[in-house]
């Protein structure tokens, strides 16, 4: 949870880097500095984690394949978001590429899985093991872009990272029999021994039968779950800080000992695997990959939301998941209902092009009067609600404090 | 033989134009360090406003319009979105104009639905043959016009003191504002500048061979990233890869 202070130079810890606001406030010992948000946020906080958990895994019990499938997609959308947290977010390095993993995921798992036939190839591994090998795969080619990710930096790995989305496009297109071309491929379910994800019956738990979205919904929690604590003890961890003082200011950071170029190639790795198992999952839940779904516009779409959620964080990711995968959806389902959307084709603005322009000036919106995004919200507005508490902590007010002037 | 040279004139006038919307990403990204990933919208935007007005105003007075249009976006982006945003990392602000490209662009296609808009140009689809080889005339106007605007371009950056001012801005900031060089004229001067050779590409991407201005202009837009990665970022005149 403690920072080092970054270097006081003005470069002021961002958005959900709440730590400096302590250190700087001469806390004693990092013991003291450990100890003084836990005592006052385990209980709650895990309270609250458990219950949220429970209630995710009740819901596919009640929902319906509407709600299931919205949610898959944001959980998915988020497992890459908070991979792309880590490298944009934390770390500054901004990604273009991230839909091309995405893909690399996608078709490394149907490539892996599926039987080869007389014209697509393919291993026909078990599919367990093929959705391992996208993960894999998709850091293998991170690793190989990795010597370019270590060497550029911020912006300057945004403009070479685009270079991947054409390449990638290119050859999925185009590589027939690996990826299907322009059809795309469909995607064998995933089969774990004993229990198969697709529609096949005889699954029935409490009295509900479980088809293919509400068991995927089980294994999208399963991923996303220790995805998102993976993250959090990355970011919260020395790996964290290192990354942290990269983004901030990456003279300091070497300075300091932090081998700047094998981080980054390093984080570029790791928000690859990320992106590898939410393409796969996605891949699972579409059970069809079409190319043209990977292009620029999901890299828009994932830098989008790791901006609206909250830079450097893996809640922000998820919140920024949810939020951008599921308004498309929620105003289809719901835009006869509002005004100034219209349905597709009668002129007006359709539901996808009212989501698209919300969430657009959403990004636009979080930067310029929220910094810290969604999450930042959060927070501030448990720091108006925390002094009604009592008197004690002083400290935490300086601790919620976002965005130093 | 005359196919070749053929070849190779449409190939330089295409290229040219592409350098006319990479010239103006890299004037932003010099001046500013921000990688304008709005830099399609503010060509279809200026497209757009052309095509709109054209059976109004007459061409010149519609392109005129489209220029200042997308001028006035690229400025207004400027102003109200990337100087207030109070963020010093760039990778940020560059995600803040992909918000901008995806509102811009979405309302744009929205009102260009599926039609293709014809920008009223003069030339049409007149081709000039000079010694067997024949040229559609839009590609000679497009090859004179960049070449016209880039050249002026880099005059003016070289001898005016908004050139001046401008490398300064780039070479080193701080230094600049130090020097009396006012940054935030620099800057909102690289967005309406940028924007006004976006429109003017605009008008070159949707004439003769391809058929108008459709939402799939955006998309050709995108084509002169490459271009303006590959001239190399770092000295504005951005070469252009003659497609």
């Amino acid at each position: 949870m403690s920072d080092p202070s970054p270097p006081p130079d003005g470069a002021p810890g961002r958005a959900p880097d709440r730590a400096p606001g302590r250190a700087r406030t001469g806390t004693p010992g990092r013991a003291a500095a450990l100890a003084q948000p836990l005592a006052g946020l385990r209980r709650p906080a895990v309270l609250a984690g458990a219950a949220g958990f429970l209630v995710l895994l009740a819901l596919p019990f009640y929902l319906g394949a509407f709600w299931l499938q919205t949610g898959l997609f944001a959980m998915s959308a988020a497992i890459g978001a908070i991979g792309l947290n880590l490298l944009t977010g934390a770390t500054g390095q901004l990604s273009m590429g991230h839909a091309f993993f995405l893909a690399v995921g996608a078709y490394g798992y149907v490539y892996l899985a599926s039987d080869s036939g007389p014209h697509l190839a393919g291993l026909g591994l078990p599919t367990p093991l093929a959705f391992l090998g996208a993960i894999v795969l998709a850091g293998a080619a991170g690793g190989l872009f990795s010597p370019i990710a270590g060497r550029l930096r911020g912006t300057y790995l945004g403009i070479a990272s685009l270079a991947l989305i054409f390449i990638g496009q290119h050859v999925l297109f185009n590589a027939g029999s690996l990826t299907g071309g322009f059809n795309g491929r469909d995607v064998p379910p995933l089969r774990l021994p004993g229990l198969a994800f697709d529609d096949s019956p005889g699954l029935v738990l409490f009295d509900v039968p479980l088809g293919a979205l509400e068991r995927l919904w089980f294994l999208g929690l399963a991923l996303l779950v220790p995805a998102a604590w993976t993250a959090r003890g990355v970011l919260r961890g020395r790996p964290g800080r290192a990354l942290n003082t990269i983004r901030d200011r990456e003279v300091a950071a070497a300075v300091m000992g932090v081998p700047v170029a094998r981080y980054r190639a390093g984080v570029f790795v790791l928000s690859s695997m990320y992106a590898g198992a939410a393409g796969a999952l996605l891949a699972l839940v579409f059970r069809r990959t079409v190319p043209e779904y990977f292009g620029m516009f999901l890299s828009l779409d994932y830098l989008a939301m790791i901006v609206i959620g909250g830079l450097g964080t893996a809640a922000g990711a998820v919140a920024g998941a949810v939020f951008v995968s599921a308004l498309p959806q929620l105003l289809t389902r719901y835009g006869d209902d509002l005004p100034l959307v219209a349905a597709p084709g009668s002129g007006g603005v359709s539901p996808a092009e009212a989501s698209r322009i919300l969430y657009g000036a959403a990004v636009v919106a979080v930067v310029l009067f929220l910094p810290g995004g969604l999450l930042g919200l959060w927070s501030r507005l448990r720091a108006a609600a925390t002094p009604r508490r009592g008197p004690r902590r002083p400290v935490p007010r300086l601790d919620e404090e976002e965005q130093p002037a | 033989m005359s196919t070749f040279v053929e070849l190779v004139v449409n190939g330089v006038s295409m290229g040219s134009v592409y350098a006319l919307i990479a010239l103006g990403f890299v004037i932003i990204f010099k001046a500013t360090e921000v990688v304008n990933f709005a830099h399609a919208s503010l060509l279809l935007a200026g497209g757009y406003v052309t095509a709109v007005l054209h059976d109004d105003l007459g061409f010149l007075l519609a392109l005129g319009a489209g220029i200042a249009a997308a001028a006035g976006a690229g400025a207004l982006v400027e102003v109200l979105v990337l100087r207030r945003a109070r963020v010093e990392n760039h990778a940020v602000l560059a995600i803040v104009t992909i918000g901008v490209d995806i509102v811009l662009t979405t309302e744009l296609t929205r009102r260009i639905g599926t039609e293709v808009l014809s920008l009223g140009d003069p030339w049409r689809d007149r081709i000039v043959t000079v010694a067997g080889v024949s040229v559609a005339e839009t590609r000679i106007a497009a090859l004179v016009t960049a070449t016209v605007l880039i050249t002026a371009f880099l005059l003016a950056f070289r001898h005016t003191s908004w050139g001046v001012a401008m490398r300064a801005a780039a070479e080193d900031g701080e230094t600049a504002a130090l020097m009396g060089v006012r940054l935030t004229r620099v800057s909102l001067g690289a967005w309406a500048l940028a924007g006004a050779l976006a429109a003017v590409a605009a008008l070159f991407l949707t004439v003769f061979p391809t058929p108008g201005l459709d939402r799939g202009t955006s998309f050709a837009a995108m084509k002169a990233f490459p271009a303006a990665i590959l001239g190399g970022s770092t000295p504005p005149p951005a070469r252009s890869p003659a497609a």
